[in-house]
């Protein structure tokens, strides 16, 4: 039906999506229902969209970490990390409870740009360790999983400061024209990695990386720094999202902050299509991400119990996982042929 | 290129230092404070010694149960503490406990990691005949005979006067167009499955009980935090206009939830009452704001209620075998004047 392979691998996860949103229409009180309140956009579908942000830019990073043969666990603790630092910068004596801000403010440069900076180093940690050490990524990266959600008490020594920063706090709960800001910064971060690696020869680079770090060294691509940049890229994807979730609740959690995020991004990045160690695509782990979101507002717009909600969440990822599957592709292959020769 | 990847290299060889910078640190602070600390007056005849054995410095809650119990130590002339902090492990608590019998303290009191593994240890402690005291968690034994008494947080009954609270103020707080035949509840629930979720979930329904009124008609975990409490509470806004109260089993959900009934238009504390469970100081300052109408105190300070019952001990008397924290009910018109006092 669809000839193109890129647009029929995207297909499954399409109908996915579809599925679930449209069980919303029909069982969720005012699912479709989108109204301007205080001059910004409300309703279901554009939490889906605003809530999913994080998700969506760490699973960019985690596609092509993914498809250098890697994988980053350490993310959700990167996202703890951000924030942390974030939240200590605007407020430097909360924690030892002093609650006046530094005179003048912090400047959103440095909000910003220092949080991202150490998520940077973060990445370069994982990469080395990765490229040029040579340990296998999901252990490179447990390291850090572990030691970083650590570093990120430290840093606020086990306590929540909260904080009023007006700039700051426009970028996980402003408006652009009536669009949530983290859904533009998301929109801005896919197109520029689209561009970057399907309009320049990185993406292929990437997947050959990826593919056969060997024989792409002999074919002259540096491939050592082709995979160490794609952890720090995915660390800096997920210093973004820690800012946002941040920015967003005006504090930083170093406990809870993207505790678990790195299921959900890998479960974007698997259900999206990318190949382990091989070809990506970036529209894929965007479509995963959504229907990773999508599942969760339904089970709090549709209230299903909170015992189960896990195992909801599951049973979806499972079968939506399983329709892709090469073996079940095939058995419904040969299933219409049969069914065409009877 | 080469010169970029020694860049890159040199940078990673930087970050492994900080890294084994801050692993040090750590380690030495842990060296530091698991050294038992002796705070009290000059010995004299009458003095009790107390060997208190905490779990660690996990959050703020913990902090200030320490704080708690080291400063009422100071305050009371006749009480000599020992206390060892057990970094989160079992086996350093374990080892503190044999080093306080060692010691022959007077009473022994200690907050358990984890509920098993204590047996050896009690026995120890019983053979030598110093009474035990179990703070703020219990252990799984059958014989009890192993301590005096359990003091620690009624989140059953903290749920109940949550209940208890709505079912007196609602009519009193609700805006004149709303009824007071039905009003519609919702609920943040805890982390699913522990003990102050499944508690404080049981507490209120029974404090609402003879209130048919009352309907919860959504209830979802937010698991403790902030972030899930606001994101949950969006939902339930779109799903559902009428909304009147909401119960959350914790402050900062509370606090995220507030978050986004602002962001639908909404004013907290007011279209929406709001109630939750804790008293940590953020939900002091949303009261003063008028965005939180009442907090239940779940308590960290047990320090002036375990020292009194040390001394009870020491008279001989019998303690029951669980004592109760007192916990107040925080409305918002004290919420001002509590606020500077709150020291957690």
């Amino acid at each position: 039906m669809f000839k193109n392979e890129n647009v029929r691998k995207l297909l499954w996860p399409a109908v996915a999506l579809l599925v679930i949103l449209l069980f919303n229409v029909f069982f969720t009180e005012n699912f479709l229902n989108i109204e301007v309140k205080d001059g910004h956009l409300f309703g279901s579908l554009i939490d889906i969209l605003n809530r999913g942000a994080p998700v969506l830019i760490i699973s960019i990073g985690m596609t092509l970490v993914y498809a250098t043969g890697g994988i980053d666990l350490s993310v959700g603790s990167v996202i703890a990390i951000s924030g942390a630092v974030a939240a200590q910068l605007i407020r430097p004596g909360y924690i030892h409870g002093i609650l006046e801000y530094p005179d003048p403010p912090t400047s959103l440069f440095v909000v910003i740009g220092v949080p991202l900076l150490i998520c940077a180093i973060a990445g370069a940690w994982n990469g080395v360790l990765v490229a040029f050490v040579g340990i296998q990524p999901i252990i490179a990266t447990l390291i850090l999983m572990v030691a970083g959600r650590g570093i990120a008490q430290l840093v606020t020594e086990g306590q929540i400061p909260v904080f009023i920063h007006e700039p700051f706090q426009f970028l996980g709960g402003g408006f652009l024209m009536g669009v949530p800001f983290p859904v533009i910064v998301s929109i801005l971060l896919i197109a520029a990695v689209y561009f970057l690696t399907r309009r320049t020869s990185l993406g292929l680079f990437i997947e050959s990386s990826g593919g056969n770090p060997i024989a792409s060294r002999y074919m002259g691509i540096k491939s050592r720094l082709i995979v160490l940049s794609t952890y720090v890229f995915c660390a800096l994807c997920a210093g973004l999202a820690g800012l946002i979730i941040c920015s967003d609740i005006k504090a930083a959690d170093a406990n809870n902050a993207g505790l678990f995020l790195e299921l959900d991004a890998i479960a974007a990045v698997i259900i999206g299509g990318t190949m382990w160690g091989g070809r990506f695509t970036l529209a894929g782990s965007v479509i995963g991400a959504l229907i990773i979101q999508s599942i969760t507002t339904t089970i709090l717009a549709f209230g299903i119990p909170p015992e189960v909600t896990l195992v909801f969440k599951a049973l979806v990822i499972i079968i939506v996982s399983l329709i892709q599957s090469e073996g079940i592709q095939d058995a419904i292959n040969t299933w219409k042929t049969k069914r065409a020769q009877a | 290129m080469k010169l970029l990847a020694k860049g890159l290299m040199a940078r990673g060889i930087i970050t492994l230092a900080i890294l084994v910078a801050f692993t040090a640190c750590g380690g030495k602070k842990a060296e530091e404070s698991t050294e038992n600390t002796e705070i009290g007056v000059a010995k004299d005849k009458k003095e009790i010694v107390v060997g208190f054995s905490q779990i660690g410095a996990e959050s703020a809650w913990r902090m200030a149960n320490t704080t708690s119990i080291k400063s009422e130590a100071e305050k009371r002339p006749n009480i000599k503490l020992i206390f060892a902090d057990a970094q989160q492990k079992q086996e350093n608590q374990i080892k503190a406990l044999r080093s306080f019998i060692d010691q022959k303290v007077d009473v022994i009191a200690f907050s358990p990691i984890v509920e098993s593994g204590y047996g050896p240890v009690l026995k120890e402690a019983k053979a030598a005949g110093i009474p035990v005291i179990l703070t703020d968690r219990n252990v799984d034994l059958s014989d009890d005979s192993l301590w005096e008494t359990f003091m620690g947080s009624n989140f059953y009954e903290e749920g109940v006067k949550a209940g208890k609270w709505l079912k007196d103020n609602y009519d009193r707080l609700k805006l004149p167009e709303k009824s007071s035949d039905t009003v519609n509840v919702v609920e943040l629930q805890g982390t699913v499955g522990s003990a102050p979720a499944n508690d404080r979930f049981k507490g209120f329904r029974d404090g609402i009980k003879d209130a048919p009124q009352f309907k919860i008609t959504k209830t979802q975990t937010g698991d403790f935090t902030r972030a899930k409490g606001k994101e949950v509470m969006e939902a339930f806004l779109k799903a559902d206009k009428n909304i009147d109260v909401l119960y959350a089993h914790n402050d900062d959900m509370a606090l995220g939830a507030i978050q986004a009934i602002e962001e639908a238009g909404l004013k907290p504390g007011k279209d929406i009452i709001i109630l939750s469970v804790d008293a940590v100081r953020g939900a002091f300052e949303a009261m003063v704001e008028g965005k939180l109408n009442c907090t239940v105190e779940c308590s960290p300070l047990l320090g002036p209620q375990l020292y009194d019952a040390v001394e009870k001990l020491m008279k001989g008397e019998k303690l029951p075998k669980v004592i109760w924290t007192q916990e107040g009910v925080f409305p918002q018109e004290v919420a001002a004047k509590t606020l500077p006092s709150r020291q957690y």
